[in-house]
């Protein structure tokens, strides 16, 4: 970086005497929703870090200054939403390359849960995604993004093709909307707080 | 250490990010995670010129208030294992001041979820 990029006041966490940061993750196969839907929701514009696959790879796998010579990928997005004077919610997006192992547990560890975006017409590309995310031992919700004209499925094959646990809920999103994210977001929640009961 | 006169051409752009660090390793995770909040200690006049560019540029980014390390990664466009290694240096070097995460626990989960689902209805309900 050049110089410091200066930032205007909102870009800053309001941070009150006792804030704290907590995360959930917003994960899913590429083109699912998941910047949109963090997008609708956070406060500040999303942003993302970059991971490059380099032969430097057991010093630093996500050297800069090397673009050009490997391939950058956009590695994680994420928001922000400011709760209350107490918590700051931060939200992580990634599509969940097995490859960026030290980015999942970065992003994994500490996680209240997981928010999984699938689109119903290419559900097989979310299984690696969620294999992923009960590896890491997160509880989470399912998301259903049906994107424009395309019919519905019964949330009963949707279940049994994705081998789901009877009380994973799964709701409908269209991530461009706010409040439908929102009460995306208010299941998944409603749901870790069931389990943590 | 790899030889970098193994690398081939371009090994030249391989170092930087290992100039920048000054040749320190990946911190200890538990000092810092993407959500950390991290913000400025003290006064800007008693910093030294000694710190590099690179730190300099951290230590203003974060003077106006707390960001977290996610952020900071995100709006400086260094690589996240960098900004890792420039925060903790320059917080044990007491010109950060970070606030990590509440660990996790059964009761303080249920806490933060009640929180933050009045939180999320309040503000989308
Ligand atoms: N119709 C429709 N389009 C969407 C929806 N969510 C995302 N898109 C579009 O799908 C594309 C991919 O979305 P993006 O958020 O970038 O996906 P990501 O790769 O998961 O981050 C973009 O062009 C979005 O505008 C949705 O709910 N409905
Ligand atoms: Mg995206």
């Amino acid at each position: 970086m050049g110089s410091a990029p200066s930032l205007d006041e909102q870009a800053y966490v309001r941070a009150g005497a006792t804030q704290t940061a907590v995360k959930i993750l917003v994960v899913g196969h590429f083109a699912v929703g998941k910047t949109t839907f963090i997008r609708a929701i956070s406060e500040i514009p999303p942003l993302s870090t970059e991971e490059t696959m380099t032969r430097a790879g057991e010093l630093f796998d996500d050297l800069k200054g090397v673009r050009g010579k490997t391939t950058t990928t956009v590695a994680m997005d994420f928001g922000r939403l400011t709760i209350s004077e107490r918590v700051v919610l931060y939200l992580f997006g990634t599509p969940g390359q097995q490859r960026f192992v030290q980015m999942w547990e970065d992003m994994a560890r500490g996680a209240l849960g997981a928010l999984v975006l699938v689109d119903p017409e290419r559900l097989a590309d979310s299984f690696g995604v969620i294999d992923l995310i009960e590896q890491y031992g997160l509880d989470y919700a399912i998301a259903v993004n049906r994107f424009d004209g395309t019919r519905d499925r019964e949330e009963r094959a949707l279940r049994e093709a994705l081998d789901l646990l009877d009380d994973t809920p799964v709701v409908p999103v269209d991530a461009r909307d706010q409040r439908s994210s929102a009460d995306a977001l208010i299941t998944l929640v409603r749901y870790l707080l069931d389990r943590a009961h | 250490m790899t030889d970098y006169d193994e690398l081939g051409p371009g090994a030249a752009d391989l170092v930087r990010p290992y100039v920048i660090t000054k040749g320190r390793g990946l911190p200890d995770e538990k000092q810092l995670s993407l959500i950390t909040l991290v913000t400025a200690a003290g006064d800007e006049q008693q910093r030294p010129t000694s710190l590099s560019p690179e730190e300099q540029n951290l230590l203003e980014l974060c003077t106006a208030g707390y960001l977290s390390v996610a952020e900071i990664a995100g709006h400086t466009r260094l690589p996240m294992g960098v900004v890792k290694i420039l925060l903790s240096a320059l917080t044990e070097r007491g010109y950060l001041i970070t606030r990590p995460p509440v660990q996790r626990a059964p009761l303080t989960d249920r806490h933060i979820l009640e929180e933050v689902l009045d939180g999320l209805r309040a503000k989308f309900g």
